[in-house]
C-alpha cells in the first residue's frame, strides 16, 4: 500500500511544477478582486440614480463579490487541468503504475489541489470584500455587521467547492477540452441566465453555483428555499457526485 | 519473475490478447515479439494493471501489481515514451514519480545521470526530441532500482547512438540479475538483444523459446557456391546424394543439404573453380515474417486474384502452419 503522505508530497511536487497552477491562481485572484472593486465604485458612482427599492435592498458585501462570477471560471480551469492535464498528456500511466491504488491517487490530487483552491479562495474574498468595501465609502459594511463574516468566509468556501466540482467533472470526462467545452459555458452562461428566467428558475436555483453563492449574501435576497449553509451543503452535495463519479471512471476505466 | 496466466483482453468482440501464459524469468533478455497490433502493448499494460484483464492475471515476483508496496521498487516500465507532462521539467517529473515510492531525491539525478539528461534536467520535458524523451522514459523506469525492467518499444525513434545505448542498457541490466522484457516488432532488433523470445500475433501466443532454439527451427541455413561452371557443380552435387539446389537471382546456388566443407572437398574432387563458398542463415526477419505471416493485422496491398485465401485462426503455437500458409499464399501472390 502506497503511503499517503507520499503520496500527497508527490501530488504537491506535480501540482507545483506545471505553470498553469501559478497562472490559474494569480487571475482567480485578480479577477474576482479587481472586478468586485470596479462594481463597488460604479455603485458609489451612481448611487443617486439607483431606485429606492435597490438602495433598501443594497447588500455591501455581495457587492464587493461581484468579480466572483469571472474569477469562478479561472478556478474551474484550475481544476480541469489538475486532473486534465494528466489524461491529455499521458502523464496519467505513469502516474497509476507509479500508484496502482488509484482511489489514493484521486484523493492525494484533489487533497493538494483543493488546499491550494481554499487559500486561494480566502485571500481572495477577504482581498476582494476590503477592496470592495474601500471603494463603497459611506456604504461600506464590517466583518462586525451580521452575516457579513460568513459572506465573507462563505465566499472563500464557494471558490474551493467550484474547484472540486470541476476536478470531478473532470475526472469523469477523462478530457480537458470537453470538460473546459461544457463546464465555462455552463458556470458562465447556461446558469445564470435559466437562473434569470421565471419557470427554469425553480430548477436553476439548485445547480452549484446559484446555490452556493446564496451565502456571499450578508442580506438575504430573493425567495430561495434554502439558507446560506443549506445553499452551500446543496453545492457540496454536487462535489460529492462529481468527485464519486469520477472516483467509479477512474477505478473502472483502463488507462 | 513476471507470470501471465491466461492473460486476455477482449474489446467488443475483438481479442486484442488471447489467452497468454507465459513467464519472464531473470538474468536474461527476453524479447515480445509481434507485429504491430499483436497485443504486446495491450499486454504490458495489463502487466501494470493499467488495463483490466477480462480474464486470466500477471503476477509480479508472485503479487498482484495492486499489491506491490511501493511499486516502482520492483518494476520499472518504458511504456511510452510521452506518458509526461510536457509542461514539467525533467527533473520535476521524476522527482514526483520518486517521491510516491518513497525513492530518495538524490536518486534522480542519478538516473538522470545514467540515461545522460543532466544538461536538460531543467528543461521542461515538452520541448524534448524522441530520443530524449525515450531516455527520460528510461530514466523512469530506472528510478526505484527495480529487479524487473519493462521496455515497449524502446529502440523507437532513437538515432544508432542512442540504439547502441540502449542494446548495451539491456544487456547490463540482465547481467546484473534483472528481469528484463523488451517488446519489438523487429526481429533484427531482438536478435542482437534477446536471449529469450517470446513471439505473438493477433494475440495469442506462437512461440516461446530461447533465442538460439528459434534460430536453430526457424532460420533455412544453406550454403552459398558462385562458380563458373554451374552445370558441372550440379552434377558433382547430385552424385554426391545433394538435392537440386536452388538459384538465386544473381546466378549463385543455394545449397541446402551439405555443408560447406564437403562441397569444398567435392568442388576439389572435380577440379571446379568456385568464386564463393559461403555458409548462409536466412534471415531472422524471415523466420518471423513467416511465423506471424497469418497473423498480420494489417496486411499491405489488396488480395491478389487467384491468390490462395489465408486461413484464419489457427492453433496458437502451431509454427510449421503459419509457415506453410505463408509460403502458399507467397507462390500465390507470385503466380
Amino acid at each position: 500500500m502506497a503511503s499517503a503522505t507520499a503520496v500527497l508530497q508527490s501530488e504537491w511536487t506535480k501540482v507545483r511544477s506545471v505553470r498553469s497552477t501559478v497562472w490559474t491562481l494569480v487571475t482567480a485572484f485578480a479577477v474576482t478582486v479587481a472586478v468586485g472593486g470596479g462594481i463597488s465604485a460604479l455603485v458609489t458612482a451612481t448611487w443617486g440614480d439607483a431606485p429606492p427599492a435597490d438602495r433598501a435592498m443594497f447588500d455591501a458585501a455581495q457587492t464587493s463579490f461581484s468579480g466572483m462570477f469571472l474569477g469562478q471560471l479561472a478556478l474551474i480551469v484550475f481544476g480541469v487541468l489538475v486532473i486534465g492535464g494528466e489524461y491529455s498528456t499521458g502523464m496519467i500511466r505513469s502516474s497509476l503504475a507509479a500508484v496502482p491504488q488509484r482511489g489514493v491517487l484521486l484523493a492525494a490530487k484533489v487533497a493538494v489541489a483543493t488546499a491550494l483552491a481554499l487559500v486561494t479562495g480566502m485571500v481572495t474574498s477577504f482581498t476582494a470584500f476590503f477592496v470592495g468595501q474601500a471603494f463603497l465609502g459611506q456604504r461600506a459594511t464590517t466583518l462586525a455587521e451580521e452575516g457579513v463574516l460568513r459572506a465573507v468566509f462563505g465566499a472563500g468556501l464557494y471558490m474551493t467547492l467550484i474547484t472540486m466540482f470541476a476536478m470531478g467533472v473532470t475526472a469523469m470526462l477523462r478530457s480537458p477540452m470537453l470538460s473546459l467545452g461544457i463546464l465555462m459555458p455552463f458556470f458562465f452562461l447556461v446558469s445564470s441566465i435559466l437562473a434569470a428566467v421565471p419557470k427554469a428558475k425553480e430548477v436553476a436555483q439548485y445547480f452549484p453555483d446559484q446555490a452556493g453563492a446564496r451565502i456571499m449574501q450578508a442580506v438575504p435576497m430573493g425567495d430561495a428555499p434554502y439558507g446560506p449553509w443549506g445553499g452551500l451543503g446543496i453545492m457540496a452535495l454536487w462535489v460529492v457526485a462529481a468527485l464519486a463519479g469520477g472516483y467509479l471512471v477512474l477505478k473502472k476505466r483502463d488507462a | 519473475m513476471i507470470e501471465l496466466e491466461g492473460l486476455t483482453k477482449r474489446y467488443g468482440d475483438k481479442l486484442a490478447v488471447d489467452n497468454l501464459t507465459f513467464s519472464v524469468r531473470p538474468g536474461v533478455v527476453t524479447g515480445f515479439l509481434g507485429p504491430n497490433g499483436a497485443g504486446k502493448s495491450t499486454t504490458m499494460r495489463m502487466m501494470l494493471d493499467l488495463d483490466r484483464p477480462t480474464a486470466g492475471s500477471v503476477r509480479i515476483d508472485g503479487k498482484h501489481y495492486r499489491q506491490l508496496d511501493e511499486p516502482l521498487k520492483h518494476i520499472g516500465a518504458l511504456l511510452d515514451a510521452k506518458a509526461v507532462h510536457g509542461g514539467r521539467t525533467a527533473h520535476n517529473h521524476l522527482l514526483c514519480l520518486a517521491q510516491s515510492n518513497r525513492i530518495p531525491r538524490a536518486r534522480v539525478d542519478e538516473v538522470l545521470e545514467t540515461v545522460g539528461l543532466t544538461a536538460v534536467a531543467k528543461k521542461r520535458s515538452g520541448g524534448f526530441s524522441l530520443g530524449m524523451g525515450q531516455r527520460l522514459g528510461i530514466a523512469a523506469a530506472l528510478l526505484g532500482d527495480p529487479r524487473i525492467l519493462m521496455f515497449d518499444e524502446p529502440v523507437n525513434g532513437l538515432d544508432p547512438e542512442g540504439i547502441h545505448w540502449i542494446r548495451n542498457l539491456m544487456k547490463d541490466l540482465a547481467a546484473q540479475g534483472r528481469t528484463v522484457f523488451v517488446s519489438s516488432h523487429l526481429m533484427s532488433e531482438m536478435a542482437l538483444t534477446a536471449d529469450h523470445l517470446i513471439v505473438i500475433g493477433r494475440g495469442k501466443l506462437l512461440a516461446d523459446t530461447s533465442m538460439a532454439d528459434f534460430i536453430a527451427v526457424n532460420s533455412r541455413s544453406f550454403v552459398r557456391i558462385r562458380t563458373p561452371e554451374p552445370e558441372r557443380l550440379r552434377d558433382a552435387l547430385a552424385k554426391a546424394g545433394a538435392s537440386a539446389p536452388a538459384t538465386a537471382a544473381d546466378g549463385a546456388l543455394e545449397v541446402e543439404d551439405l555443408p560447406a566443407e564437403r562441397i569444398g572437398e567435392l568442388a576439389a574432387e572435380h577440379g571446379l573453380v568456385l568464386h564463393e563458398l559461403s555458409p548462409q542463415r536466412a534471415s531472422l526477419e524471415e523466420a518471423f515474417m513467416r511465423m506471424t505471416a497469418a497473423s498480420v493485422e494489417y496486411q499491405a496491398g489488396a488480395p491478389v486474384p487467384g491468390a490462395v485465401p489465408v486461413p484464419g485462426a489457427v492453433p496458437g503455437g502451431a509454427v510449421q502452419q503459419w509457415g506453410g500458409s505463408w509460403e502458399q499464399r507467397k507462390q500465390g501472390k507470385e503466380s
